[in-house]
């Protein structure tokens, strides 16, 4: 453990899971109670940050740049998604004229 | 073996030897693809070229064979099976026993080929018929080609299917399909023991391949040795059902239901050869077993008595036939007992001759009668069909051991042999030789001599046989004859050509074992005297037969007014109806309760039960496919969490 910078270690690991595990689970409340399609992309988004903020934190404490690497590959991939995600929450609003999802529910059996 | 055997240098020779089966395989590929579309004449011209072209490349063989270094030899084609320690390469063997049995299968089989050309003419599936006949060879020649157990098996199982297919080839008639059926079955008990035989070879001596074997066995065994004596009973299991030997040859008087020209090929020139020639391949490891040689011969002697006995009053004319062979197969084990294997092959080929001589002259009566098969409806056939009276006249003399045709010399070869090892069994071969005398002449007067007894259409129909059907016959009428010249006895000539030639191969037998070959020659007197009682016994029995069926014209009584032991015998002494009670019968019994029960009562409902659940399951399943986005995250949560606490719990 020699190489970590002092910076980091001033901060403790445990922090940083408390800290993403909260961020994680607001994140499944949000995407869990709201209603509105978009709010729940956000909490999507939300999720999928607090992971990439666990990834970068073992990272660096275990000296691994892996960690680092898939964070960069998860934030392209988010953000491909989200362009997609953003498009079809837009084509929908344009024809039934609204995002919540309790209306939104004719992809059945 | 290695100093004896070694590999072809030759690849003209390696050609030669690959032709030779694979000409009826390509015959077999033609007539099979081109069933319906190729015209009749078409396909019986390939189905006998193939053969006759084998025949031609196993004569260039046999007269090449002396120039070669009069060597056995062996000709690689290719690597077979190769996994660890089991290295069996796809390769012939070359040698006497094999250039014998080559000219024996491809010459024979092309004679009755020619002859199938005729009598099969009028049947629909012709192309079909010679596809068969033709991989019939082809099998055939692999087993005795082989240079190893396993290519023997090959063979041994490709004739076993090929009498299924031809017993049952006439397959709209449901008791011939139950005869191949039973062909087949009956087989199989046979090769279980051969395959265990093989296995046995392989765990013992690390190898398949017959020189390797022979070679280690000739060095390594003891006479008697357990082992070796496990073997040598194990592979004469497989020949007793190839070769149909008590117990199991009732597969062989039932395969009669098949056209007659296949009954010939079965019956003389392929399959039932085959438990013979493997005997005779492996000498070496029967030499080293006494034990087991005895057993074989007392089986043999066993069944040459009781099928003669059948043979007796049998009425259809292609039965007699069929326990006569069964009867002289047995004869042939009984000389491979005493270790008189190169008689037992003489015997093999003489009785090749007479009994495809007689099975295509029993066709060509059942030809000129429509179909009639019994002996109670001839008669009186010798002026309408001359050339097939005269040929099966020499068949007959030649079966009954009459000299100078083929049958005495090898009859008389084989029973001196047997004199030598034991009275009481000569006394047993003769009398079973006095019985296929009675027989034989039995079924000749009834069929050609006194009054016609079948019907006036019968009558008018009557015809002699075209000429493709009579010369097959006049050929091997001529064999008959002068066949039994191959083998003379020591009395009129030194020189036994047969014996001679297949000397070679008894080389590493008489190395390990030098005593059982110390057979003490007969007297020249005791010679005479030998030949001459078992000649007087065929006349006495010809003159028997005359008195009853010639003379006084007895014709066999009708179904069903016999008793006693007329009809015990009649009734092949019940052997089928016994195995039907003990075999057959409770399978099907236990078989049904099992259906019934088991299938019927456990298997289904757990396997039908299994289907209704899932379908039921996905139907309530469904349900849960709402639409609403807010169930499906949650239950994708839920499911999450319940992974995670899985998790934890297990780790």
């Amino acid at each position: 453990m020699n190489e970590i910078p002092e910076v980091i270690r001033t901060i403790p690991l445990n922090l940083y899971l408390y800290f993403s595990t909260a961020l994680f689970v607001i994140g499944i409340i949000g995407v869990l109670i709201r209603r509105n399609a978009i709010i729940i992309f956000m909490s999507v988004e939300l999720m999928l940050n607090s992971v990439n903020l666990l990834l970068t934190a073992f990272s660096a404490y275990r000296s691994d740049p892996n960690g680092q690497i898939f964070v960069f590959f998860i934030m392209a991939v988010a953000a491909a998604e989200v362009a997609v995600g953003l498009a079809i929450i837009v084509m929908i609003y344009r024809n039934v004229r609204t995002t919540d999802i309790n209306i939104l529910n004719k992809l059945k059996w | 073996m290695q100093e004896f055997i070694l590999p072809a240098n030759n690849a003209e020779m390696t050609w030669v030897c690959l032709l030779i089966p694979l000409l009826p395989l390509i015959g077999f590929l033609i007539n099979g693809l081109g069933n319906r579309k190729l015209p009749k004449g078409l396909a019986g011209l390939v189905g006998c070229a193939t053969v006759i072209g084998s025949f031609a490349l196993s004569l260039f063989l046999f007269f090449g064979f002396e120039g070669y270094g009069n060597r056995p030899y062996t000709t690689d084609i290719f690597d077979w099976i190769n996994v660890a320690a089991l290295q069996i390469p796809f390769s012939f063997q070359i040698d006497q026993l094999s250039l014998i049995m080559l000219l024996l299968v491809t010459g024979v089989g092309s004679v009755i080929h020619i002859y199938s050309a005729g009598y099969m003419h009028d049947d629909e599936n012709f192309g079909k018929f010679f596809a068969f006949l033709n991989l019939f060879v082809f099998s055939m020649l692999l087993l005795v080609m082989g240079s190893n157990y396993v290519m023997m098996f090959v063979g041994w199982e490709g004739v076993g299917l090929c009498s299924y297919l031809l017993i049952g080839f006439w397959n709209k008639v449901t008791p011939y399909n139950n005869a191949a059926k039973k062909a087949f079955i009956i087989n199989r008990i046979g090769d279980l023991g051969f395959l265990l035989g093989i296995f046995l070879i392989f765990i013992t001596y690390g190898s398949v391949s017959y020189g390797e074997v022979f070679n280690q066995a000739s060095q390594l065994n003891e006479v008697n040795d357990g082992v070796v004596v496990a073997i040598t009973l194990l592979l004469f299991v497989g020949a007793m059902g190839k070769s149909a030997q008590l117990p199991l040859y009732t597969w062989l008087p039932d395969a009669m239901a098949g056209p007659t020209p296949v009954s010939a090929l079965i019956h003389a020139a392929t399959m039932v050869t085959a438990g013979i020639y493997m005997v005779i391949r492996s000498n070496v490891l029967y030499t080293l077993a006494p034990d087991t040689l005895e057993i074989v011969a007392v089986i043999g002697l066993a069944t040459a008595l009781f099928a003669a006995t059948i043979g007796l009053f049998q009425n259809d004319i292609k039965k007699v036939l069929a326990y006569s062979t069964v009867s002289q197969l047995g004869y042939m084990f009984l000389a491979l007992g005493v270790m008189a294997y190169s008689s037992s092959l003489f015997h093999v080929l003489t009785h090749a001759f007479f009994k495809a001589l007689l099975f295509l002259g029993a066709g060509s009566v059942i030809h000129a009668m429509s179909g009639e098969q019994d002996l109670r409806r001839m008669g009186g056939l010798r002026k309408a069909l001359p050339i097939t009276f005269i040929t099966f006249l020499i068949g007959t003399l030649a079966i009954s051991g009459i000299p100078p045709f083929a049958g005495f010399f090898s009859k008389d070869e084989l029973l001196a042999h047997v004199y030598q090892h034991s009275k009481v069994m000569w006394a047993f071969g003769l009398l079973t030789s006095f019985m296929t005398a009675f027989y034989m002449f039995r079924l000749l007067y009834l069929a050609f001599f006194g009054n016609f007894r079948g019907t006036e259409a019968q009558r008018h129909h009557l015809h002699e046989s075209p000429a493709v059907m009579t010369i097959p016959l006049i050929i091997l009428a001529i064999l008959s004859t002068v066949g039994g010249f191959m083998g003379l006895p020591p009395v009129f000539s030194e020189n036994h050509m047969l014996a001679n030639f297949l000397s070679p191969i008894y080389e590493l037998a008489r190395r390990a074992v030098p005593s059982a070959f110390q057979v003490e020659h007969l007297s020249h007197e005791m010679e005479y005297i030998l030949m001459g009682v078992s000649v007087a016994v065929a006349l006495v029995a010809i003159i028997l037969a005359y008195i009853i069926y010639g003379k006084k014209k007895s014709v066999p009584a009708e179904e069903g007014t016999t008793s006693g032991l007329h009809k015990l015998v009649y009734n092949k002494y019940y052997v089928d109806e016994l195995y039907d009670t003990i075999i057959v019968k409770p399978i099907m019994g236990l078989s049904t309760g099992l259906y019934r029960f088991v299938e019927k009562g456990i298997i289904d409902p757990i396997v039908n039960g299994l289907g209704k659940g899932v379908l039921g399951g996905g139907r309530s399943l469904r349900l849960v496919q709402s639409g609403a986005i807010g169930s499906y995250i949650l239950i994708m949560v839920l499911g999450i969490a319940l992974i995670l606490l899985l998790n934890f719990i297990i780790l």
